[in-house]
Parts: structure tokens; sequence; C-alpha cells
């Protein structure tokens, strides 16, 4: 009996590792090893000797502009930073109260919105940014629409309007998606329990559904941020070009064959973004765990 | 409350659906230009069907989409069942934050990391080009590996442990017992993670422009390229029939699945 | 939900099937009596067949199976730049057995050992490529390369929102009447070529105080931009959004073609202004020179040859084409006029306005510069 227990559980951890070592093999060459490469090249120069050049130049490189002289790259970092956050706000304003009602609809409308959500996904991306281009043009569709109403023109294209409105269009599903499958899931139970416990609406959305529907609202803001930190092709298009983000500079220099300072470029965004994500994720442990204790 | 939630989410779908309602109506233009309509025509339509280079980068996209969804699911559902008994903590830690990184990294990171490992790799074994169908599909499972994983995972955890193991004790095997038990009881976290890996590598660009070899660019990338000339409505022409393919198929899914859910009321009415 | 699922699924693997079957011809494992040849071209630079014209690629398999009784499959791939191409290519990643990069990058590429020597005897049609467009600096020699097209770049701007009095030279797009209306190159060597032929100072200066200059014009130049862009601008020009830009001459045509009621396109050229030549060359990754040689060769054919001209419509340094009656026809007047602005001086022109390859330390500083550009 004895022999037979350890003969199931070496057979127990012989499944567990065909089961997992693909996986591991993968990550660490495909994941890993790439990272270690991006890091390589960014403290390189372009005879792979050691250096930290790029770093300085990041950090201290500078342009006059109107405003006086100014970081570079900093700039650049700043400003793809703050046209991400405020995307990925919109998103969440947007796209949280969407997934909500979407979750409370009858089975059937809730299939169709979650249709009609993954739709435009399914088409091209670069396609769905050309023709908002033609949206947006001072002579384009929307502002036939105003006209027409009466209510005069407005001028988006080549602003970091166009360009938030662009990020939104396309990272939108990816902020809906999570919250939704979270909130579907939801124990209606919970909610008539704090109801019968005299919470209102409001209370109720927030003491209850909105800590539930963190870990949701985490990854979506994750898979909005991540994305629209890094577009160079948004900008281009529905910026005219006239902003340059931290996705434009690296494309730039891989272009320009400037390998090493783009994996520089790489290298710090990569950490900015790991050190906020895991802050993030942090602060929400944080709340979850404590809204749980209260 | 009930009408202000319908306002908003005509708003919000408006707004999703704008410019796909914009590339299908210049997909019927009779010029060559995207924001002038001068008039209905089908011509697109047929200047796509004979364009043989677009025609074999959406036949690349579907190749690769689909076989990048297929390794991305299999393995990720292993790896899932494999994390999920993993007893050692620190192990299992490690092993989510590696899962975690290609979703936390942005894709010109993924992308331009591995372009350099690969040129590095076929430098060192002195391929004359590294970068291949192959350099491709791998960059494409990497990214989708994720979304796999993070589908399947929650819907082990839901499951009640004592299933699969009252159908060992019923006399399945091991194997018999996860197949039979196991995997349909996962099997909607394993389709949705299969779709999300194959809308995410079907809608990829960025990761593609820099691990992409010759003889098989995909479609974002053609469409890219058209950069120094432009971008014309044979584009839209395609985008519009991908956009009737897909609701045609839904149409006929939820036809067939409406009949599923009486099915399965029937099914659970059974018991009583 | 399931079954919506799996139904997509299922259908998405039908089509990867079909699509395999489709594709398992071009890997390179099914090779065993056809062979393969990568061509490496700019974004929508070769007649497809659309519009009922000629399909380059498809004749060429055709053709060359009749002539030499083996299939061929032609792997067409395309980039958006000169530099794109270069990035991939110089670092290994990927393999082409013939590719069409401009002037300069064909000097780099040459001087980097990237090119291989052509073999005329495989491309007899080469005598068909006009003299004033041999021994030019790119390849003094001509070893390397036989010319596809070439063309010059001037200034599109529209007649309804643009006086006509003020249509002259590069001044037009500095002109503060039109704020807000022009369109610049959104790459660096365009834009700063703009500015230095402007200032008339040399476009391929390694003296970085000239860059400077032509950075501080590309600064003033900024309020009164409408944007920065590339094929952006057939739609911007297009629709009447903006009245004033710079491409290259053939697509002025392209343009005119779809332009909006309301919107009268004209084009000059402003002097000096630049001249670039597309040229086909065999790279060192090649694996299979004489049928490279052969594409090329064919490519200078008369039949392909015109149409690929009138599909870029980029002007041809082909004999072949440009006195072909019914290409002249096609054309039109002012087409021709416009393309071809009296050749005989052609190749003292290209060597005094064409850009060369920079060193690297000019190309980093003009990088650094353009950035600068971009985010002021």
């Amino acid at each position: 009996m004895n022999a037979d227990a350890a003969a199931l559980r070496a057979r127990a951890r012989r499944t567990q590792w065909a089961l997992l070592a693909p996986y591991s093999l993968w990550s660490v060459l495909f994941i890993v090893v790439p990272l270690v490469f991006v890091a390589y090249y960014a403290f390189t120069d372009n005879a792979f000797a050691f250096t930290t050049e790029h770093f300085v130049r990041f950090f201290t490189a500078t342009s006059s502009t109107d405003s006086g002289e100014v970081r570079t790259y900093l700039l650049i970092f700043g400003r793809s930073l703050k046209l991400a956050v405020i995307s990925t706000v919109i998103c969440l304003l947007l796209g949280y109260p969407l997934a909500y009602i979407m979750s409370r609809a009858k089975p059937r409308a809730q299939k169709i919105m979650m249709t009609l959500i993954m739709i435009p996904m399914w088409m091209n991306f670069l396609i769905r940014t050309y023709a908002w281009m033609t949206i947006l043009q001072d002579t384009g569709i929307l502002n036939g629409f105003l006209s027409l109403l009466g209510l005069g023109r407005v001028h988006i294209i080549g602003t970091e309007g166009a360009v938030v409105i662009g990020m939104v269009y396309d990272y939108l599903p990816y902020m809906v998606l999570p919250i939704y499958s979270i909130l579907a899931k939801l124990d209606v139970r919970l909610i008539e329990a704090a109801r019968d416990l005299g919470c209102n609406g409001v209370s109720v959305l927030r003491r209850v559904i909105w800590p539930l529907s963190l870990p949701g609202v985490l990854s979506g803001i994750t898979m909005v941020l991540i994305p629209s930190v890094s577009t160079f092709y948004i900008s281009q298009k529905l910026g005219s070009g006239k902003f340059f983000l931290i996705g434009d500079a690296i494309e730039g220099q891989y272009v320009a064959n400037n390998l090493h300072f783009a994996a520089a470029m790489a290298f710090i965004l990569m950490v900015v973004l790991l050190v906020c994500m895991a802050l993030m994720k942090y602060l929400t442990n944080r709340q979850v765990n404590g809204g749980a204790k209260a | 409350m009930k009408t202000a939630s319908r306002v908003f989410t005509t708003l919000i779908f408006l707004f999703l659906f704008a410019p796909i309602v914009i590339l299908l109506i210049f997909s019927f233009n009779a010029s060559k230009s995207l924001s002038v309509f001068s008039g209905f025509s089908l011509k697109w339509y047929g200047e796509l069907l004979n364009d043989q280079v677009t025609l074999s980068s959406v036949r690349n996209t579907l190749l690769l989409a689909v076989s990048a969804m297929v390794i991305s699911t299999v393995m990720g559902t292993a790896a899932s069942v494999g994390i999920d008994r993993l007893r050692r903590r620190w192990l299992r830690a490690t092993l989510n934050t590696v899962t975690d990184i290609p979703m936390t990294n942005p894709d010109i990171i993924t992308g331009i990391s591995l372009m350099l490992m690969f040129v590095f790799a076929g430098r060192l074994m002195g391929f004359s080009q590294s970068l291949s169908f192959w350099t491709m599909l791998i960059a494409h499972v990497t990214f989708c590996l994720p979304y796999v994983i993070l589908q399947v995972l929650p819907k082990l955890r839901q499951m009640d442990p004592a299933l699969p193991e009252a159908a060992q004790d019923l006399g399945c095997t091991p194997l018999r017992a996860f197949f039979k038990v196991t995997i349909p009881e996962i099997m909607p976290g394993i389709l949705t993670g299969a779709i999300m890996a194959f809308t995410m590598s079907l809608d990829d660009f960025v990761i593609s422009y820099f691990t992409s070899g010759a003889g098989f660019q995909t479609l974002p990338i053609r469409i890219y390229n058209m950069t120094k000339k432009t971008v014309t409505p044979k584009m839209y022409a395609l985008a519009t029939i991908i956009f009737f393919v897909i609701l045609a198929l839904l149409i006929i899914s939820s036809f067939t699945d409406r009949d599923d859910t009486k099915k399965k009321k029937l099914y659970r009415r059974q018991p009583d | 939900m399931k079954k919506t699922l799996s139904l997509l699924l299922a259908c998405a693997l039908m089509g990867a099937l079909l699509a395999g079957c489709g594709a398992g011809g071009d890997k390179p494992a099914a090779s065993g009596g056809t062979l393969t040849l990568n061509v490496y071209n700019w974004g929508e630079y070769i007649s497809d067949g659309s519009e009922g014209s000629y399909d380059t690629v498809t004749e060429f398999e055709k053709w060359y199976q009749s002539a030499y009784g083996q299939k061929v499959k032609v792997n067409y791939d395309t980039y958006a730049s000169n530099e794109d191409m270069y990035a991939k290519l110089s670092a290994g990643a990927v393999s082409y057995d013939v590719v069409i990069p401009s002037d300069y990058m064909i000097a780099r590429m040459a001087e980097e050992g990237m090119l291989l020597e052509l073999d005329f005897d495989n491309i007899p049609n080469s005598a068909n490529i006009d003299d004033d467009f041999k021994g030019l600096f790119f390849d003094p020699e001509n070893k390397y390369t036989v010319p596809y097209t070439y063309g010059v770049t001037g200034i599109i701007w529209d007649a309804n929102q643009v006086d006509e009095a003020d249509a002259r030279g590069w001044e037009l797009l500095w002109n503060e009447k039109y704020a807000g209306m022009i369109l610049q190159y959104n790459n660096p060597r365009d834009a700063f070529g703009t500015a230095m032929y402007k200032l008339g100072i040399d476009v391929n200066t390694t003296d970085k105080s000239e860059w400077d200059r032509a950075y501080d014009e590309l600064i003033a130049q900024r309020p009164l931009r409408y944007g920065l862009v590339m094929d952006e601008i057939y739609n911007l020009m297009e629709s009447g959004e903006a009245a004033i830009g710079v491409y290259y001459a053939g697509d002025y045509f392209t343009m005119l073609d779809a332009q909006a009621d309301g919107v009268d396109l004209q084009f000059y050229y402003p002097e000096p202004t630049n001249y670039f030549i597309d040229a086909m060359c065999i790279p060192k990754c090649c694996q299979n020179k004489e049928l490279a040689e052969r594409f090329i060769n064919f490519m200078l054919d008369r039949d392909a040859a015109v149409a690929n001209a009138e599909y870029t419509y980029y002007a041809s340094p082909n004999r072949t084409v440009y006195t072909d009656a019914d290409y002249i026809e096609e054309m039109g007047e002012e087409a021709m006029e416009i393309l071809y602005p009296g050749n005989d001086d052609f190749a003292a022109n290209f060597d005094r306005v064409a850009y060369r390859n920079l060193p690297q330390e000019t190309l980093d500083y003009m990088n650094t510069l353009w950035e600068n550009v971009k985010i002021s």
C-alpha cells in the first residue's frame, strides 16, 4: 500500500512536470531571455562594449522649445504617460458603467453586447484608425454633421484630443471585457444582502460591487494603459505627426538603426511600467483585503 | 435609470461602430480616395479578389492566428493545470509573475526584445536570415499564452477538486478523468482563452512588424507599408467583407444557440 | 455563448486549413521543383493587376515557366521606407533576392558590401535604360543596379485656397498667409531637404551649423503646418483639408483623380528640388542570383515596364516606356510634361540635388534634430 502511494505520488509529480515543463521552458526562452537581450543592448554601444551613455542621453538630452529648454526624452515620456493615463481614465469611466449595464442585462442582450464589443477587434486596427482620420478631419464627417445641426465646427485632428479619441476607441474593449467578466459572475445575493442591511444604491455600488470588481478593473487598466503608452501608429495618423510619443521615439531609433538606444528607451519604459503595475497591484490587494476586513 | 443606461449604451456602440460605418461606405467609393466620396461602385471588391498579394497576406494572417491560437491554448491549458496543482508557493509566484510579463510589457518591447534575440541567435547559427514564419509564430504564441492562462486558471480554481477524484474512485485513470471531467468543466475558460488568443494575434501589428521575415507578411504589415503610396479602398472592402462574415457567423450561431439553451433547461429539469 | 465561440473557432480553423492549402506552395520545404524568389519592394509600387492592369508577379511566374520550364513562386513583400528595409536587411533578419531601394540607400548598401554585382548577360534588357541613368553617384561603374523609376519632388497646391501669385518656389511652404494649411514630410531626410533646398544649402552637407540652420527653418514653419504626413497627404489634399503639400510628382496625379468638388489641385517644381532614382539590386543574402537577374530583366521588358510606370505614376528611365505611343496616350500630355521635365540634363541635375549617403555621425545629428522638431 505504501509503495503504491509512493508510486502514485511519483506519477503525479511526473504529470506535473509534463504539464509545466513546456510552458516553463517557453517562458524562459521567449519571455525572460529576450528581456535580458534588451538589457544587454541597452547597456552596450555599437561595438558591444559596456556603456551607460544611452541612459545619460535619455535623462539629460535637451532641446529648446517655445517654453524654454526641455529634457527631450523626459518630455516625450511624460507626454506619453499623460495621454495614456487620460485615455485609461476615460476608458474606465466609459467602460465600467457599460460593463455594469451589460452584466445586469438579460442573457441574450448580454451576449449580443459582448459580441458587438468584440467585432471591432476582429477588424484591423490600422484600418479603423485610418477611418477615424476621415471622421475627425476639419472637412470630415463629424464636422459635416455638427454644421448640419448648426453647432459650428471643431478642430480635433492633430490635437491631443484626437490621439486620446484614437486610444480610447482602440482600447475600450480591453477595459470592458475583464470588468464585465467579473461583474457577470458576481453573486446577486451579496447585493441583496447589502440592500437588506439598509444600503442604498450608491453605497451598494461603492461598498460591495466596486471592491469586488477591483481585480477586473486592475486588469482592464493594465490592458489599456500599456498599449496606449507605447503606441506609435495612432499618434502618427490622428496626431498629424505632431505628437511624438515614446513609441514613436523607439520606432524612430530602430529605423535609424540605433538599436542600442532604442533598447535603452525600451528598458526604461519597461522598468517604469513594471514598477507602476506592481504598485497598483499592491494597492488593490490592500484595498480588497482591507475592504474584506471592514 | 433604464433610459439613461440605454442611451449611454447606444452612444458607446455608436462610437465603436462609427469608423466601421465609414469604411463600409468608402469601400463602395468610385474613386481611390478615402475621404471624398465620388460615387457608388463595386470595383474595389473586384480589385481585392484579383490582388494576390493582399489575399496571400490575409491567408498568412489567418494561418498565423490559428496556429498561434492552437499552440497557445494547448500549452496554456496544460500550464494552467500544472500551476493549479503546484504546492510550492514560490514556484507558483514565479510562474505567475513570468506569465504577467508579456501583458505588462508594451508590445513594442516584446517585439524588439524577441527580434534582438532572434537576430542574435540567427547570427550565432549562421543562418542567412533569422526571421521567418516560425519566429513570428513564436512571438505570437508568446503574447497569446497569458490570455489563455488567465482565462483557464480561474475556472480550475472554481472547479470542485472532488470531481476528478470521484471519477478516479469510480475507476477512471487520471488521464481519462482529466479528459472526461476536468476538461469539460473548464471548457468555457479554454474557449474564451482561445478566442482571445485568436483575436490578439489577428489584430497584432507591432510585434509582427518587428519579427516578420521574408515571404510571410501579414495584413497589418502590408497595410502599414502602404505609407509611401496611399491606402486604397481595397483595404476597406476587405474590412467590410470580414465584418459581414463575422456578422453572418454570429447570426447563424445565435440561432443554434437558442436550441442549445432549451436543451440545457430540459436536461437540468430531469433530475427533479 | 459556448456554441458561438466553438462555431467561430471552427470557422477560423477551416479558414486556416484553406489558407494552409493555399500557402503550402510557398513553403521552402515544398520547393522540390519550384523555385522561390523573394522580392522586397516599396508598398504599392508594382502593377498588381488592379483595375484591369497587368499583374507583374503572376505574369513573371507564367513567363518563367514557359521560357525555362520551371515553376517559380514569387514572394512579394513590401516595406514602408528605405530605412525600414535597411534595418531588417542589415541585421541579417531577412533575406531577399531582389530589393528596390532609393539612390542614397543603394550607395550605403554598396559601401557596406551588402550588394552583389549583377551579371548583365542575364539582363540584356538593361540596354533599354537610357544612358542618362547610368554611371550615377550611387553606382558609378554600373555594377549593382538597374534603375526602376525616377522622380522629382514638387509642390501640390489647391488653386481654390491659394493665390496663384504665391505659388512659387519653396517659399510657399513657409507662407504665413496659409498658416494651418501646409503639409510637411513626416520623415527627417525629406523634411530637412525642403528646408535646405529653400535656404540653398547642400542637402548632403556634413556641416552641423548648416543642419542647424535648416532646423531653425523647420521650427519657424511649425506654427504654419497642418501636420507632418506621409500617405495621409492623399486624403488631406483630395478633400481640401490642407491646401499646400510637398510630395513626389507622380502622386499628384493620383490625388488629382480623386479630388473633391471645390478642390482644384495644381502642381509645380520649385528650384532646386529633389531628384530620386529607385533602382533594382540584388542583396548579398540572395539565394538564387540568376533567377533574380531574370526577374530584373523581366521588369525591364516593355510590357512590364509600361504597366509599372502607369501603375506607379512615376517616370520611367526605360526607353521602351517613355517613347511608347500607348503609354504617352494613356498618361496624357500634362502628365508627360510634368513627369519628364526635359530629360537632357538629368544626370547633371541629379548629381547636384540628389540625397547622398550621409556619414553615421551626420545621420545621428539629423535624427536628434528631427526629434526636437517633432516635440516642440
